[in-house]
């Protein structure tokens, strides 16, 4: 398959995510298109993987060819961990001011 | 080396010994011992300058090196002695006159609190450290920084009672006058050093180095330090600070401002008169501006009634006699008139010290008379100094100024003339000075009558040694013509050449007939015209312009002060305000309005924020791509 249909996927996905961060007052949607962009990300780097390892450079050495693949599962737990965090940030939010609306975080304003 | 010359350090440093002690300590000295403590230490000054002159009378001289001053790849500058004949004179003129003054002042300024009067002598040490190391500097630069001490330690002695505003004015005058004349002086010095690379004076009147400076060279340096001269001793342009520097304690009157550091400019065209003597133009501006100033200062001082300022403006006349001998090559004749008259002008400000002593604080001529049944050793002195620079036969000052009448009259007749008349001047208002103060009746309060009285002895013994000085100081120049040898001339011939006057015997009598004729017959119509002074009406006329001083202080405001100080005003209200105020502030409020405006940013919103950064990263994307 084409490397420019994946990088089309990626790129639609991770502009979803950015306009969803950017328009979305809700905390936890924010976050989720957050995830979106990382796995936009993690897509387009699996997909290049895939690419380079069918090169003829890299048969010669097919050592490292599916480095990146393995990198993505990293990433993958990384981000899982990241996420109980993040929510757990949401939840001690709601706690406090009783709504997810980012809005009404501006504390940082003076 | 001779042994005496290993102490020469000594000299400069007893008084500065002395300074240090006084002005540390004048907190915790007696009046008494810090007095006799000043007197002291230039006393020992004296004392070694005494057995310097018997070593170096004998013919010895030295160059004594203390320490390398600067030392730089293309100029070495070494703090160096001069022990020469010239140097060794000054020296016994200073430490001589200075300790006179020191003992009198003891006396004079006894009214003063326990810590002024330690500062004052503090000042005065400093003055006499100062002047001895103008003088006995070995290079040029060595002279400066003595020039410029004796210019400071002027203007603390002038500003001494600085409670007074006209006071300290005055020494702000002498000290800005002064400044004037010594850009001119280090102008010279740098010339001097870019053609030559030295300011020893060995080396720069070495006839090698000499040979290297063009006959621009010579003129621009010798004038350049001619204008350091008309600074420090007061010619025309630069001369109205003296009379105004009478604002003084009168013994610094007598020991700065007539007896030393005004016959400093003196002591350096005398000390460069290898260099003077090749340069023809600046030796006849010399000879103008000195004969300019004898005649002008002398025309004022008939109509002053300051006895101070008549003093002040005889010394400015005086020195103008000095720089006349100068300008005429006649070395010996300034170095000689600069001696006797150390002798009898500190003899006669000293005498006027005791005036105003005994007339409680008063100044003013007119308010005294008949001070000499009253205070008859002040008025015998003071009359003898009077003799003395009248240049009345047998006294000190006519051999001296007879000497550049005479070297006058070789040069021209006209010089010759004017001289003379400034010389009948000179007898003219010093007889003027006297008869009125001494003789006749008093005119002052009762009060002031009642008052009148001796000044003590430590006052009237310097007065009399003074006027001992006054009389056979004179005798150590006596001219051949006379059936004298000129024992100076002999004495400064290793130094200073000595010139010859082409003048016949004849001549030379007929010279100082005339001239003590003429300045007799001056004297008798002082007394004629004085004899029953009364206060006189308001002069009108030519009178008129000489009681201002011809308005020269005026003109000086109108045309320096007054555009100077609209120049700096101009700078002070529209450059500063304006310009550099206003740039300065402005960056500030530049800063507080943008900073004001950029806060709206900070919303506290996290969504604005994101998006910030969004469009922050997409420009760069965008940057990177066009690049």
């Amino acid at each position: 398959m084409d490397i420019k249909a994946y990088i089309a996927l990626s790129l639609s996905l991770f502009i979803i995510g950015i306009i969803g961060v950017l328009i979305r007052r809700n905390a936890i949607i924010i976050f989720m298109c957050i995830e979106l962009m990382l796995n936009a990300v993690n897509l387009l780097l699996v997909a290049f993987s895939k690419m380079h390892a069918l090169s003829p450079v890299a048969k010669a050495s097919l050592d490292y060819a599916s480095d990146a693949q393995i990198f993505v599962f990293f990433i993958m737990v990384v981000a899982a961990a990241e996420v109980t965090v993040g929510l757990a940030i949401i939840v001690m939010m709601y706690r406090n001011v009783h709504t997810v609306d980012v809005n009404f975080l501006n504390r940082l304003k003076n | 080396m001779n042994n005496i010359f290993k102490l020469i350090w000594l000299i400069p440093v007893l008084p500065l010994i002395g300074f240090l002690i006084n002005g540390l300590g004048r907190k915790y000295l007696s009046k008494k011992s810090s007095g006799i403590l000043a007197s002291a230490v230039i006393l020992g000054s004296f004392i070694l300058s005494l057995l310097t002159f018997i070593q170096v009378n004998q013919g010895v001289t030295s160059n004594v090196h203390l320490f390398n001053f600067i030392h730089l790849n293309s100029l070495k500058v070494a703090f160096d002695f001069k022990i020469d004949q010239l140097s060794v004179l000054f020296l016994m003129i200073i430490t001589g006159v200075g300790f006179l003054i020191h003992v009198y002042s003891t006396a004079y300024m006894h009214e003063e609190e326990g810590k002024d009067f330690a500062k004052y002598f503090a000042y005065l040490n400093l003055f006499v450290f100062s002047m001895l190391l103008l003088v006995l500097g070995g290079n040029y630069l060595i002279m400066f920084i003595g020039w410029e001490g004796v210019g400071l330690c002027s203007y603390l002695l002038i500003g001494y009672w600085f409670r007074n505003t006209a006071y300290t004015n005055a020494a702000k005058k002498a000290f800005v006058m002064n400044r004037i004349g010594d850009l001119g002086f280090l102008l010279a010095l740098f010339w001097l050093i870019s053609k030559i690379g030295t300011v020893q004076y060995d080396e720069v009147f070495d006839v090698a180095n000499l040979a290297k400076l063009s006959n621009i060279d010579i003129t621009g340096i010798t004038l350049l330090l001619f204008v350091g001269a008309t600074g420090k001793s007061a010619q025309i342009p630069l001369f109205t600070w003296l009379p105004d520097a009478m604002a003084g304690p009168t013994p610094v009157s007598a020991l700065i401002h007539a007896a030393t550091m005004v016959t400093a400019g003196i002591y350096m065209i005398a000390r460069s008169n290898a260099l003077f003597s090749l340069a023809h133009e600046t030796q006849t501006v010399i000879t103008i501006v000195g004969l300019a100033t004898a005649l002008f200062a002398a025309s004022i001082a008939i109509k002053q009634n300051d006895i101070k300022k008549i003093l002040a403006y005889s010394t400015v006349s005086q020195l103008g006699f000095m720089f006349l001998a100068l300008g005429t090559g006649n070395y010996v004749a300034a170095v000689f008139h600069v001696l006797t008259h150390a002798f009898f002008k500190a003899l006669m400000f000293l005498g006027s010290g005791s005036v105003i002593h005994a007339m409680g604080g008063e100044q003013d001529i007119r308010k005294m008379g008949g001070l000499h049944k009253h205070m008859k050793i002040t008025s015998i002195t003071f009359f003898i100094g009077c003799l003395a620079i009248a240049g009345i036969p047998g006294f000190s000052g006519f051999f001296s100024k007879d000497e550049i009448l005479a070297s006058a009259f070789s040069h021209s007749v006209v010089l010759y003339s004017i001289a003379l008349f400034t010389a009948l001047l000179t007898a003219f208002y010093m007889f003027r000075l006297y008869i009125i103060t001494f003789t006749g009746t008093f005119r002052g309060t009762n009060d002031q009558k009642h008052h009148l009285h001796e000044s003590p002895k430590a006052m009237t013994i310097p007065l009399l040694i003074l006027a001992l000085l006054s009389i056979i100081g004179g005798y150590i120049g006596v001219p051949e013509a006379l059936g004298g040898h000129h024992y100076l001339s002999a004495y400064l011939s290793p130094v200073v050449e000595s010139v010859e006057h082409h003048l016949t015997n004849s001549t030379e009598y007929l010279l100082m007939g005339l001239s003590t004729i003429l300045v007799l017959v001056a004297i008798l119509y002082a007394w004629v015209k004085y004899k029953n002074y009364q206060i006189e009406p308001e002069a009108k006329g030519l009178g008129k312009v000489l009681q201002n001083k011809w308005y020269v202080d005026e003109l000086y405001q109108k045309i320096i002060v007054n555009p100077l100080n609209a120049v700096a005003n101009f700078f002070n209200n529209i450059i500063e305000t304006k310009l550099i105020d206003g740039a300065v502030n402005g960056v500030g409020k530049g800063i507080n309005y943008g900073s004001r405006q950029l806060r709206w940013l900070q919303s506290g919103q996290v969504g604005a924020y994101v998006l910030l950064m969004v469009i922050g990263i997409l420009i760069l994307f965008f940057i990177q791509l066009i690049l």
